[in-house]
């Protein structure tokens, strides 16, 4: 049972009148992951977040968490995730301990439980010196904890975030992807953002979405990897021209090549290797079988951001991920 | 059952944490004070048969308060958590829409009874100062509270339906309005133009709230009356709750 996805999504397409917000999404989460929903704004992730918090139902297509269909088992579903919408929605009328009982009471717990647990996720989220406060009266970072302690509070075992950290200041950003890291540790959280380095930071599985697409599902490290090992390898050597040129003509790795003059009698030389590999080593190998000097050798380090400005491109669109 | 009696309670709160409800029942106050008057008034004209709640009721103050406070206490139940969002938070708990509709629902009319409550208070006034205990007798008043809370069920069950139809809360008050007035005017005979048959004066006879009143004023308690509201009500609450499932068909 606890191999099962907890996620599965099969050809999940919702359209809205004339358009499609959601083109058959086709993914699976795995309990005890972190994933984040990357893409543009109108990607479709708060739709197919929507669709798994039962709120709405796909056009066609089906999801299932927790091996319970979102559409036909929705109450089963509901008990199992922690949902927070995007923007948060609070009532902001009610004292923050007083919201959360009320939450966890309509989640369906007992009276002593719901007490208990609400003073369990009031201390996990650090609101427990602002329980009696009206929560209207409280800052936008303190309003996105009383989110996330209601999302947790009937310890479900599937947390839904949309855009956890949007509108935050720096600091509180921090704090509630500190948060979210600590939360994920028995969990699994599926959250939704366009702010790339958040993914690289809480995310260790990343779904790359672009008009209701996925473009690229990894592993965060993993997508890094194959962005670097493809990626350039820049060699700043002191050497004649034609030798280079020779020399990397030969090299059967080297897919593509470029030497321009740097000063002095170095030239810059940007090699872009086949798939997959990663030049250094043989660079440095040829200096010294060569007796070049080397005065600089080094990778650009693509970040999510290349990753994702990559596979958003419109040309990229077709091929898909 | 919990999340219905959780929800109850939250709907019933949201009157008192705000001016709204304290301003509602304020100015429920006020009016009942002025038919209070009014009646007062009449009663030192000259003796009358008619019980004191037949007298109330036939002044406009009654029908005043009902129309005007049940779309103000209702247009907040669905559009106002539309607007802020928390509808959806609402939504995605394992609560069935039934159960959300007929919370909002029961939430409504209990508020709607308590500001109807000072009424037995201006009754009991008049009963200490008359010394007349038949002017305030237990199956007239029953009857005249018998029925506020039907007419009141029906008149909320509108006022959710109006509600749950919009994200604003203008709109729905407006809606809800109009529609609760279409409904009292049927009750206006001298209104209409004379009714072309005997069937269709029937039919008008039949759903006249104020006549209907007139009854439950007097004590009566005619089972056609309410059957017609309880039907009625639950006719609004069942479209409500096709408003509510309704998200899902899109």
């Amino acid at each position: 049972m606890s191999d099962d996805p907890i996620i599965e999504v099969r050809n999940l397409t919702k359209r809205y009148a004339g358009n499609t917000a959601v083109d058959d999404l086709t993914f699976s989460v795995g309990r005890g992951e972190i994933v984040g929903f990357l893409g543009p704004n109108g990607a479709g992730k708060s739709t197919t977040m929507r669709i798994l918090g039962c709120y709405m139902p796909a056009t066609s297509g089906t999801a299932r968490v927790a091996g319970f269909d979102v559409f036909t088992e929705a109450d089963e579903v509901r008990q199992r995730i922690g949902y927070m919408p995007e923007s948060n929605p609070l009532h902001l009328d009610m004292r923050v301990r007083e919201y959360l009982k009320f939450r966890a009471r309509l989640k369906g717990l007992g009276f002593r439980r719901s007490r208990l647990r609400v003073n369990l996720v009031m201390q996990q989220t650090g609101l427990t010196d602002v329980s009696r406060k009206i929560i209207g009266h409280l800052s936008k970072g303190y309003r996105q904890r009383v989110g996330l302690a209601d999302a947790l509070v009937h310890e479900p075992e599937l947390i839904i975030l949309d855009e956890p950290t949007i509108g935050l200041d720096p600091h509180q950003v921090r704090s509630v992807r500190q948060l979210i890291k600590d939360l994920a540790r028995h969990r699994t959280v599926l959250l939704s953002t366009h702010i790339l380095s958040e993914v690289e930071m809480t995310c260790n599985r990343v779904l790359i979405l672009n008009q209701g697409r996925i473009l690229a599902d990894d592993k965060t490290a993993h997508l890094q990897n194959i962005m670097s090992n493809g990626s350039q390898v820049v060699a700043e050597i002191a050497a004649p021209a034609a030798e280079l040129r020779a020399c990397w003509e030969q090299t059967g790795e080297i897919e593509y090549f470029n030497i321009a003059p740097a000063e002095g009698e170095y030239y810059r030389c940007s090699l872009t290797p086949r798939a997959g590999l990663d030049l250094r080593p043989l660079v440095f190998e040829q200096v010294r079988l060569r007796g070049w000097t080397l005065r600089e050798l080094s990778r650009t380090q693509h970040s999510l951001e290349d990753i994702f400005v990559h596979v958003t491109r419109p040309d990229r669109e077709e091929e898909g991920s | 059952m919990q999340a219905y009696f959780t929800l109850v309670r939250r709907e019933l709160g949201t009157f008192f944490v705000s001016m709204t409800g304290y301003a509602i029942i304020a100015s429920v106050l006020l009016l009942l004070g002025f038919s209070f008057y009014d009646m007062i008034y009449k009663l030192n004209g000259g003796a009358s048969d008619a019980p004191l709640t037949e007298m109330f009721f036939s002044t406009f103050y009654f029908w005043l308060i009902l129309l005007l406070t049940a779309p103000v206490i209702t247009m907040r139940s669905f559009a106002f958590e539309k607007m802020s969002g928390t509808y959806e938070t609402l939504m995605t708990t394992p609560v069935g829409d039934w159960q959300v509709v007929l919370a909002k629902f029961t939430g409504t009319l209990l508020f709607y009874i308590l500001t109807w409550l000072p009424l037995l208070a201006c009754i009991a006034v008049v009963r200490y100062f008359a010394r007349e205990p038949t002017i305030f007798d237990l199956s007239t008043t029953g009857g005249a509270f018998l029925g506020i809370v039907l007419i009141g069920s029906l008149y909320m069950s509108l006022g959710c339906f109006a509600s749950a139809l919009t994200r604003s809360q203008i709109i729905a008050a407006m809606n809800s309005f109009v529609l609760g007035l279409g409904l009292f005017l049927l009750s206006l005979r001298q209104l209409m133009p004379a009714p072309p048959s005997d069937w269709v004066a029937q039919a008008f006879a039949y759903i006249s709230l104020s006549a209907h009143m007139e009854d439950f004023a007097r004590g009566f308690i005619d089972t056609r009356h309410v059957v017609f509201y309880l039907s009625l009500t639950a006719f609004f609450l069942f479209l409500t709750l096709k408003v509510v499932e309704s998200r899902r068909w899109k």
